[in-house]
């Protein structure tokens, strides 16, 4: 059942990337209307299929591979969404959905079956735990997408080319904020999905910190960002140092999230898990 | 259609000596329409001028007499005798002066290419001619197609896109960089003319805060007075260059005045904010390896006309997708045209052939007193259908939807070879 909400989500999503990269060719409002229209359906169904997934398993639906990137794309589209209607940068629409699509599809070709908990999982601080860690994650991506925006966008106003493209995408100043504020809500919230991380560590294996290679490869993370953060605020790392800084904070991530469930086998793998 | 015409002259074919002595002033205008409205040929007129162009459009109840008419009349208003300036008049007519006008109203006739604002100088033209009544049915029709063309070529090209000068390409930079300019400070270094002008510009394009500084103090605070801004001596550059976000530099200086490694070190107590240098000065004021330090912008006068350059060779290639646009509206705006004649020439053209069939049945029936009731009907119903008959092929060409608009020439024809009254001519008499 929950399962045709996520579908629907997805489809949702393809169409809405759709029209806002028409958007970003012909620059009609009716058409970045009409996208945050679409996305924001998405959403709805998107929101409706956890819900009854989480009514239908009896805990929170972020436990093996397929939920975790369903819950991560959901986050996504809710920070694009809270973007768009505070900075109205209307083309990073296009650059968010296509990233929440693709792990949608990821999502949509991985075992979906709902099992029995895992001992491990069954606890209080799980759903704080991958709140905190995939909203931190979700905002790094939207930092990671200004950091692109922003060096396509130095580029053309460096190489003194300001045609179709330049129009198109946003103001320096703007992307840097928006990158900046970015940071200021997701290093706390990563830090508060390590924390929340290692209570529970505690509870569930008698030990607040294992170096277990999420383990280490979060603090990873945390350090890149923390890095940035004091940089910024203390020799002014903005612009273009800035931009690359978020989007190889990104990368550590995306590492962290996906590259060690893949790569490195460790206590956050459950997808293999049998009952 | 050739009623509709066009006489006037524009940047292209008159200098602008010329241009200033026939341009209608604004306090002039009705005059001038009030007088048109007295010449025996015209029906309907309306005056456009601008500093680029003057030009009246008029539906003359004979074409010939109406040109030179109008030729006179503006001899005769502006005292100068027409060989003066005829051989700067073009004359449009007909199709062409439709095209015409969609054209100059979708800025495709216009000196720089997409500049919009011809439309509300002939939108303001047209009222004070509606105003004075001197515009009627057919100017009406023709104008609010002008606005409508205006209005397609507008939303459906890119031809407006872009800015083509100088200065507003400058705030368009700066709002690339820094998002909105309110709350910006602009530092002028130099206080001529040229930081004058662009400090306008960017005021008009929100900056809110003003600084100057000069050579010579006095003129930096006469400048700073204007803007309600603040001067800054010389040797404090420095200390203007911390706070500005925009820096417009145009001095005489035959040397660099700012230099990469001042810059480096500027960037480091701004923190890395960052800044934008105009350097309108020729020769430049500004090392141009500043503008490879990070979150510093460098462009100079050559690179502001280069991106004026690109933008206006796109704006010519949008106006080739507009005159596609204008190509389709002149011939709806033919097709209605024509439709106001060929509805009475197929009036005239039946009640001709009417009053002959009955008369020659009078004629007939006259001879022959001796034709029965049957008979009598039978030759009436007879000549009835003849001319249906020979009506018939005509009148269904004449109504089609015209593709070869070739309406306007058989109407004509018509009323030639039959005789038949001009609907033109009808409808002054009625107004008479």
């Amino acid at each position: 059942m929950n399962i045709y909400f996520i579908q629907l989500a997805t489809l949702f999503y393809l169409l809405g990337m759709l029209f806002y990269l028409f958007y970003v060719v012909w620059l009609r409002d009716l058409l970045s209307r009409l996208s945050a229209t679409i996305v924001t359906l998405g959403f709805v169904s998107h929101t409706l299929g956890l819900l009854i997934r989480y009514l239908e398993a009896g805990y929170t639906p972020v436990t093996n591979l397929h939920e975790s990137l369903s819950f991560f794309a959901w986050m996504i589209i809710g920070v694009l969404l809270m973007a768009i209607l505070k900075y109205k940068i209307k083309v990073l629409g296009a650059f968010l959905s296509s990233i929440a699509l693709i792990l949608m599809l990821f999502a949509l070709t991985l075992p979906k079956e709902i099992l029995p908990l895992h001992p491990v999982l069954r606890s209080f601080w799980h759903p704080f735990h991958v709140t905190f860690a995939f909203l931190g994650n979700s905002i790094f991506t939207l930092a990671f997408c200004c950091g692109v925006i922003y060096l396509i966008q130095e580029h053309q106003l460096k190489s003194k080319k300001v045609g179709a493209l330049a129009k198109r995408l946003p103001s320096l100043t703007v992307l840097d904020d928006l990158n900046y504020q970015a940071l200021k809500f997701g290093f706390p919230l990563l830090t508060l999905g390590i924390i929340t991380g290692a209570v529970w560590a505690e509870y569930a294996w008698g030990r607040y910190w294992g170096w277990d290679p999420k383990e280490t490869w979060s603090l990873i993370t945390w350090f890149l960002y923390a890095a940035m953060l004091h940089q910024r605020l203390t020799v002014g790392w903005r612009g273009r140092k800035a931009a690359i800084m978020a989007i190889i904070g990104f990368l550590a991530v995306l590492f962290t999230f996906l590259g060690v469930n893949l790569l490195l086998p460790g206590l956050h793998t459950y997808s293999n898990w049998e009952p | 259609m050739k009623e509709l015409i066009i006489i006037g002259l524009n940047h292209k074919t008159a200098p602008i000596e010329i241009r200033e002595k026939l341009a209608f002033q604004d306090s002039e205008i009705k005059k001038a329409l009030l007088e048109t409205a007295s010449l025996p040929s015209l029906k309907e007129d309306m005056i456009l001028s601008t500093c680029n162009r003057v030009e009246i459009y008029a539906i003359a109840s004979e074409t010939d007499k109406a040109i030179q008419e109008l030729k006179d009349f503006v001899s005769r208003f502006h005292h100068l005798p027409l060989q003066a300036f005829d051989k700067n008049l073009y004359l449009l007519i007909g199709q062409e002066a439709v095209r015409h006008i969609f054209r100059v109203a979708s800025s495709l006739d216009s000196m720089v290419v997409g500049e919009p604002q011809i439309l509300g100088q002939i939108k303001s033209a047209y009222q004070i001619a509606t105003d004075l009544k001197t515009s009627g049915l057919i100017l009406h029709r023709l104008l609010h197609r002008a606005f409508h063309v205006a209005k397609r070529v507008r939303t459906e090209t890119k031809i407006s896109n872009s800015s083509v000068s100088v200065s507003s390409i400058a705030v368009e930079l700066a709002e690339k960089i820094f998002g909105t300019l309110e709350k910006r400070t602009v530092l002028l270094i130099g206080a001529g003319e040229m930081s004058e002008l662009a400090a306008r510009h960017l005021i008009s394009g929100g900056i809110e805060k003003i600084l100057v500084t000069n050579r010579t103090y006095e003129r930096a605070r006469s400048l700073a007075l204007q803007f309600n801004g603040e001067a800054i001596p010389f040797e404090d550059m420095g200390q203007g260059l911390r706070k500005a976000d925009i820096v417009i530099s145009a001095t005489d200086a035959s040397q660099y005045l700012i230099h990469p490694d001042q810059v480096l070190k500027l960037m480091k107590e701004r923190k890395q904010k960052p800044i934008f240098f105009i350097d309108i000065a020729d020769p430049r004021d500004i090392a141009p390896e500043v503008g490879d330090l990070e979150n510093v912008y460098l462009y100079n006068m050559d690179d502001l006309q280069k991106v004026a350059h690109e933008n206006l060779k796109d704006r010519e290639k949008e106006a080739q997708k507009a005159e596609a646009i204008v190509n389709d509206e002149v011939d709806k705006f033919v097709q209605w045209y024509q439709s106001l004649e060929i509805t009475p020439t197929v009036v005239a053209l039946r009640k001709k052939f009417e009053e002959i069939r009955t008369k020659e049945l009078q004629k007939i029936f006259s001879f022959h007193p001796d034709f029965s009731e049957k008979e009598r009907q039978s030759i009436e119903a007879l000549s009835h259908a003849i001319i249906n008959k020979i009506l018939h092929d005509p009148i269904t060409r004449l109504k089609q939807k015209d593709e070869d608009l070739m309406s306007d020439f058989y109407v004509h024809s018509l009323q030639t070879l039959f005789q038949l009254p001009h609907h033109a001519e009808e409808e002054s008499k009625e107004k008479d």
